[in-house]
């Protein structure tokens, strides 16, 4: 029911809403080029893109609604569901797996009970995995909410996800 | 002009339009010199190097901290903020230069030592030795300079074993330059050499870049000025210049340091690729996971706008040259030039055959050139000294310098520019200084992805793309991870091998179902043998017989680079490392020890004091025993976390 592919979709007569309609208005309609800037920006605003949100885009772009859900599927980037308040990403790059990365990504896996790419059911945590932050001489590198944590050791794991469950009175 | 009248010109030295004649006379050099000059008479200037890896590092919690005692009143210092000089084993770096004193670096400062470099040396002028990396006064060039008596026994940046050996073109202004400033980059000769192109007929400025030598820098190593040529000879009123800052290999951030210290460069050596081909627009698909390197290019962008170095009528010659920035949206492929493409037109990034090459048929079928960041940030340099000055660095076929992140087990890992033709000995152990807590070197991975493993019989090998490739690497785009005997290579492919099939675009059969049967087979090799069911036993052993042929397989038929490049990670351990892969599969034995589910743990009955800790943290109940008395190991349940290990205070738990 919540699969957001809109194969069988007729698409909506209403008009999008305001806050995405001013993200469709910086961009030229109809033109192709700027349907990943489009979805860049939508989900910058609203963290994810929604079902309604890709149609909507693909009129403005002037596509099929499948090819927008064919590019948005493709990319790293782009999120279908809405992450957690929290978001924990482990680096997964040679560097950082090297010093054993692969070890810690288990332990936040642990700690959290999900799978990278996943939300905790209390909508907290997401865990995610990104191929190198750039910060290697600091290896094994974690981001929680964009703040980094280098040099980690797999206890650290715990330690860094307790801190922020005390913060949400937890 | 009007919305920024109220904030301060992007330039004091170019008041109005930048003309071709006055760069070249050298004013806007010279003046720009002074007013930096004037702006450390009598004041300090403290720099913070503010890169990724130094905000990584807390950088920002130094600058405001600086920030805050520059309010209070306790010290009364310019504060200036610079990108990465590579030396990010020190971030976060911190530079002081004092009136009358040459500018010196604190490194791995953190707020108690940022207490100490204020109330030692900006309010007593004594220099706390401890704090201090070396002096980086005229790094990495500039007239030398004579070190104040009274401190004695400072090094020089140049002189420091990690420095002596590099040579800095490309990184030539990173992390001594303020990226933000455009009269910095005056000030340092910028733009001149695109004055200087601009003078000259389109034809030439392609064959100065192809009298150089200059290779692709990107990976593929195609000379630069061939592929120039095939754009420039394409009869077509609209073309276009891409740079590749989509810096895929997961481990590298070479791009990343150029784009955030300093920007303009490749700003200036996209222009000049412009004019020379022809194009009049330029795109920059930079990865969406650099925000700050985004930052800094558009705002260098705007500057250049403002002063008529990017525009309708560039320097006042008439020519248009304008760039518009795109960001990735996190897929590896889409560094592949055809992908690129595609990713920019706004379709999924899946490659196309070619030819036609995108030189006759690229962006919006439109000639186009993609070369990547470093590839333009060689130019400027290029066209201002001269080709021959280009030529005379580097190896036969191999030109200039190779910028390399390295990274691993190694004691200094940063960012590195070396001359071609250095061996990786150099690289590591001279540079890099050895490896890590002093352990044993066992391999070198060059290339991501891509490339290949090194092992100690190839530390002579030197660094060119000829020899890497012969030595069953690549350059790549010039991540290279040291591995020390606690790296297991098995281990090494298959982090690969999972990378590139979760990366691969699935266009292709032998990527999408070749790449996934490797991962298999890997898989097979490291398993925990109780797990065995079935014909197991003799898929592994089908995965000895099929590996290879597999790996050539893939490379020789896959449709694009990735593909064809995603087996040599295997392939390369396979022929240096053939006996570890014989370890796994024949006596199922990981002589690095990291390959888990090869371990056995057992408690040592005489080193166990029963105190339970192990039990209770063990996930899978493999753990029995009463308390105080020894505790036992259930073979068939464990799981090999490692975590009783880890928790055991009376380290009696033993892996084999
Ligand atoms: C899978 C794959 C990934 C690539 N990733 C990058 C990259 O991240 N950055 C880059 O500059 N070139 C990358 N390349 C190489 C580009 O296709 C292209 O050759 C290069 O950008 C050309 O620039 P150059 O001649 O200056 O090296 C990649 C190639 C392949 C096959
Ligand atoms: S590999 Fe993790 S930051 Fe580079």
């Amino acid at each position: 029911m919540n699969h957001p592919c809109a194969c069988q979709t007729t698409l909506p007569s209403t008009p999008p809403p305001a806050e995405l309609a001013a993200i469709l208005e910086r961009f030229p309609s109809q033109k192709r080029e700027y349907l990943i800037p489009i979805l860049q920006v939508t989900q910058e605003k609203f963290k994810f893109l929604s079902r309604d949100a890709m149609i909507h885009i693909a009129q403005h772009v002037g596509v099929p609604v499948s090819k927008v859900y064919g590019v948005a599927t493709f990319y790293n980037q782009f999120k279908l569901n809405p992450p957690g308040k929290h978001t924990i990403q482990v680096c997964r790059g040679t560097a950082c797996h090297v010093r054993g990365s692969d070890q810690l990504l288990r332990s936040f896996e642990s700690e959290l009970g999900v799978a990278p790419g996943q939300t905790t059911k209390d909508g907290l945590f997401t865990l995610d995995i990104v191929a190198c932050l750039g910060s290697c001489s600091i290896a094994p590198v974690v981001t929680v909410d964009g703040t980094f944590h280098g040099r980690l050791e797999n206890k650290d794991a715990g330690k860094l996800v307790a801190e922020i469950r005390k913060g949400e009175g937890q | 002009m009007t919305a920024t009248a109220v904030t301060a010109p992007v330039s004091q030295v170019l008041r109005g339009p930048a003309t071709i004649a006055d760069l070249l006379s050298g004013r806007p050099m010279d003046e720009a010199a002074k007013l930096l000059q004037a702006e450390q008479d009598g004041r300090t200037i403290v720099y913070v190097g503010l890169g990724t890896c130094g905000l990584a590092s807390g950088g920002m919690d130094i600058w405001n901290k600086l920030e805050e005692l520059n309010r209070s009143g306790r010290i009364a210092v310019t504060l200036k903020k610079t990108g990465c000089i590579g030396y990010c084993q020190h971030e976060v770096m911190v530079d002081v230069k004092k009136p009358g004193r040459p500018r010196v670096s604190f490194g791995s400062v953190t707020l108690p030592r940022l207490e100490k470099i204020v109330s030692s040396y900006l309010e007593k002028d004594e220099l706390p030795r401890d704090l201090v990396l070396g002096i980086s006064e005229s790094y990495p060039s500039g007239p030398d300079f004579e070190i104040p008596g009274d401190w004695a026994g400072v090094p020089r940046f140049k002189d420091l074993p990690y420095f002596k050996k590099q040579l800095r073109i490309v990184l030539g202004n990173c992390g001594t330059l303020d990226p933000d400033s455009l009269d910095e980059y005056l000030a340092r000769g910028g733009y001149r050499a695109l004055a200087k192109a601009l003078r000259m007929p389109r034809k030439q400025v392609v064959a100065e870049v192809t009298a150089s030598g200059l290779r692709g820098r990107g990976g593929g190593g195609f000379p630069t000025g061939k592929k120039w040529e095939f754009a420039f000879s394409q009869d077509n009123p609209q073309k276009y210049i891409v740079m590749n800052a989509d810096e895929g290999d997961p481990g590298a951030f070479m791009d990343r340091s150029v784009l955030e210290g300093d920007p303009h460069r490749i700003i200036e050596g996209m222009a000049i690729g412009g004019y020379a081909i022809g194009a009049t627009r330029g795109y920059i698909y930079v990865r969406a996971e650099y925000p700050l390197a985004i930052e800094k290019l558009n705002r260098a962008i705007a500057h250049c706008r403002e002063v008529g170095l990017l525009g309708k009528d560039i320097l006042g010659s008439g020519v248009e040259f304008d760039l518009t920035l795109k960001m990735g949206a996190g897929a590896f492929v889409c560094g592949e030039e055809t992908a690129l493409i595609a990713s920019i037109e706004g379709k999924r990034g899946m490659p196309k055959p070619r030819p036609p090459f995108p030189a006759v048929s690229g962006l919006f079928g439109k000639p186009t050139v993609i070369n990547n960041v470093e590839t333009f940030a060689n130019v400027p340099d290029i066209l201002w000294r001269g080709a021959s000055w280009f030529a005379g660095i580097g190896t036969g076929r191999s030109k200039g310098t190779k910028v390399f992140a390295l990274t691993g087990k190694v004691k200094l890992s940063g960012l590195i520019e070396v001359p071609m033709g250095i061996t990786l000995r150099e690289i590591i152990f001279d540079v890099g200084g050895g490896i890590l807590n002093d352990g044993t070197f066992k391999a070198a991975q060059i290339g991501g992805p891509s490339g290949g493993c090194l092992p100690t019989s190839l530390l002579e090998t030197a660094i060119d793309y000829d020899s890497l490739i012969s030595a069953g690497a690549m350059m790549g785009s010039g991540g290279l991870v040291v591995m020390d005997d606690k790296t297991c290579m098995v281990d090494v492919a298959r982090f690969f091998i999972n990378f590139t099939r979760s990366e691969s675009c699935g266009k292709c059969i032998p990527c999408r179902e070749g790449i996934a049967r490797l991962q298999e087979m890997l898989d097979k090799i490291v398993q925990a043998p109780e797990s065995e069911k079935g014909n197991m036993t003799l898929e592994r052993f089908k995965a000895v017989i099929d590996l290879r042929h597999t790996c050539e397989t893939i490379r020789d038929t896959a449709a694009c680079g990735l593909g064809q490049t995603a087996p040599n990670p295997i392939l390369s351990t396979l022929r240096y490392f053939k006996d570890e892969y014989e370890a796994h599969i024949y006596d199922r034995h990981c002589p690095a020890g990291k390959c888990k589910s090869l371990l056995t743990f057992r408690v040592q009955p005489e080193a166990c004091k029963g105190c339970g800790l192990c039990k209770k943290k063990c996930p899978n109940g493999a753990i029995v025993g009463e308390l105080k008395h020894s505790h036992y190991i259930v073979k068939d349940k464990c799981v090999r976390c490692g975590v009783c290990q880890e928790v055991c205070p009376f380290k009696a738990i033993t892996v084999s």
